[in-house]
């Protein structure tokens, strides 16, 4: 009898002790989703508040002022990253979806489509500094000036490119295969079955896939520092150094002069807002689909 | 994937219905010359989207080939020396990897040993825990993170964190293994919240979006079948995500450590604000300030002459770009073998 009891004994610690870990890895698990969501919150509040602190309207008017100046703002960084986003996004976006209208509706299974992926999955997720020496070299090879709008503008459209590649072909896929079919079945021609049917049936996606690329090249700065430097004056002339609001804000960031560092979190608020505003845009555009 | 193949004769059967249209056999239709037209369109979208294609695969091709090109000079002078050669001296024109090596490697490291516990649990309480209506929402939350730029954390870490770090961590841990070996040279020197661990914290934070993300993912491949036999048998949660889980995505969570793991090694602005841009090996303190292949590029390419520190400089980006290769490609094969298996297991 009391054996009996002492193995039911043993049992019943041994539930307790498995109740007990499940606690703790359960508690813990909770504590690391804390931990995120902290980051996140510290992060925002203190470019909110920094970041208001630093912004006037003169922020958005006005150039980049000289070391030690007081007052200027960041008029010339912000239309220099309007321009090339604008530029890199209406190069990289076609290539993009042709290149993943290729990958869903040509040749799914071809060779060259599997190694495109996998390619394309490395250029996803490649450090964007290399981007920027490749589009350098490039410059350099070909006998353009090394440092321009321009050489910015391709370095960024090649971060677009991966991105709309995946979005696209992801979001083809999931078009179902009795629309094109029907489409066929009425004679119409491949070109416009894609580009009426299933394209426009994944719109939603794809534009979101693009809002998502804009978002991330707009923060993007180890390849303007490559290829597009800076330029601390108006200037709309893309074969020529040109400013960039996430450079501009390296540079006044790590300069010892307050009036650079304001601006500093000025720009950094503007393009959190900017950044954070496009993939929430994005992302409630798919929803609403769904 | 199964969709996407049952299109495959479609090819077949568009351009047959476009040649019986050509013919124009039957009666009613007057002849248009849309046919002719259409297949002309046809093949020229067709060659577009083919190129479209060529060029995305040029790319990847031409960044080996034109780093290599520009590194040349560096490479005939040092030979693979390079990588283990400890000077930088840009005004002497001496130029070895291995500090920025190290840099890269060891913030990367650190940012792994905080980011992957931190990550899995967040996975977890998503997958297992959380009630539904907060799923999307929390999920987004922590999606967001990776969504910030580079540069804020960047600035962030700098003015905001580093020196929290210093006051709040950094001096304490010092006092607290002060004459502790091995442990008191890792935190050595001057505490002032620049170095090697304030990047790799950093880091942390910015891959955790990433590696949760896929771990998350590859945990909602795993069929509520088997959870629930588990579960019926007793299982607690977290014996139901060790034994029966963890087992079964296990090729996903790696691939996704991975994938975190090539994100960190390739940053680059947030390491550059933080990490102290000094070319120095001989402390092994985690509080030094140093170099990674990533800040280095950042903070000397646009001033470098031309000759051999560019070359260097490039030298070291192909180095970069071939670290980040052999581990995102480890990253792609661990997650498709999961993929692979998902079939024969379900």
């Amino acid at each position: 009898m009391s054996a009996s009891n002492n193995f039911s004994d043993l049992k019943y610690k041994k539930f307790v002790r498995r109740n007990i870990v499940n606690k703790i890895a359960l508690v813990l698990s909770v504590a690391a989703m804390a931990f995120g969501l902290f980051w996140l919150i510290w992060i925002l509040y203190e470019t909110l508040v920094l970041g208001l602190g630093g912004l006037s309207i003169a922020t958005l008017v006005e150039d980049t002022p000289n070391p030690g100046e007081q007052g200027g703002g960041l008029a010339n960084a912000i239309f220099g990253s309007l321009l090339m986003v604008s530029i890199a996004t209406l190069i990289g976006t076609p290539i993009g979806i042709m290149a993943g209208i290729y990958l869903c509706e040509y040749n799914p299974k071809g060779k060259i489509s599997i190694i495109t992926r996998f390619v394309n999955d490395i250029l996803l997720s490649a450090p964007s500094i290399v981007i920027g020496l490749f589009v350098y070299n490039m410059m350099l090879l070909a006998h353009f000036k090394a440092f321009s709008g321009w050489a910015g503008s391709i370095a960024l459209s090649l971060i677009v490119i991966p991105v709309v590649i995946r979005t696209t072909e992801n979001m083809l896929s999931l078009v179902p295969p009795g629309l094109r079919e029907a489409a066929y079945a009425l004679g119409t021609p491949k070109w416009r079955v894609i580009v009426s049917i299933t394209l426009r049936s994944a719109q939603a996606g794809v534009v979101t896939g693009v809002l998502l690329a804009v978002a991330r090249i707009s923060g993007e700065t180890a390849p303007l520092l490559l290829t597009a430097l800076s330029n601390q004056f108006w200037s709309t002339d893309l074969n020529s150094p040109m400013a960039s609001l996430p450079v501009t804000i390296f540079k006044f960031a790590m300069s010892p002069h307050e009036n650079w560092q304001q601006l500093a979190w000025a720009g950094v608020f503007l393009i959190t807002v900017a950044v954070l505003g496009l993939n929430i845009l994005a992302r409630s555009i798919t929803s609403h689909k769904s | 994937m199964s969709i996407s193949s049952s299109f495959q004769p479609e090819t077949s059967l568009g351009s047959a219905i476009s040649n019986t249209s050509k013919n124009g056999s039957m009666e009613s239709p007057p002849p248009r010359n849309t046919p002719v037209l259409g297949t002309l369109f046809d093949k020229l979208f067709g060659l577009l989207a083919f190129l479209s294609v060529c060029f995305t695969l040029t790319v990847l091709f031409g960044i080996l080939v034109s780093l290599i090109i520009g590194a040349w000079p560096a490479i005939d002078e040092y030979g693979l020396g390079f990588l283990t050669s400890t000077l930088w001296d840009p005004v002497k024109q001496e130029f070895g990897g291995l500090v920025m090596i190290y840099g890269t490697i060891a913030t990367s490291l650190i940012a792994l040993l905080i980011a992957v516990p931190v990550s899995f649990g967040i996975a977890i309480f998503l997958t297992e825990l959380s009630p539904n209506w907060l799923k999307r929402p929390l999920g987004t939350a922590i999606e967001l993170l990776a969504a910030i730029p580079s540069i804020v954390y960047g600035m962030w870490g700098l003015l905001v964190f580093s020196p929290i770090l210093s006051a709040y961590v950094q001096l304490p841990l010092q006092k607290l293994f002060k004459g502790v070996p091995f442990i008191s040279p890792l935190l050595s020197g001057p505490p002032v919240g620049i170095g090697i661990l304030s990047a790799g914290v950093i880091l942390a934070i910015m891959i955790i979006p990433f590696i949760s993300s896929v771990i998350r993912d590859v945990f909602e491949v795993t069929p509520p079948l088997l959870k629930e036999s588990a579960y019926g048998l007793g299982s607690t949660t977290w014996e139901v995500v060790i034994k029966v889980v963890l087992p079964y995505t296990k090729a996903g969570v790696v691939g996704g450590i991975i994938l975190g793991l090539g994100r960190a090694l390739g940053e680059t602005m947030a390491v550059t604000f933080v990490i102290g841009n000094i070319n120095q090996l001989s402390s092994m303190s985690l509080f030094a300030a140093a170099n990674s292949i990533t800040s280095v590029l950042a903070s000397e390419f646009a001033e470098a002459s031309d000759g051999l520190h560019k070359a260097s400089l490039i030298y070291l980006g192909l180095v970069l770009f071939f670290i980040t290769f052999v581990v995102l490609s480890l990253s792609k094969v661990m997650l498709a073998q999961l993929r692979k298996g998902e079939g024969t297991k379900s």
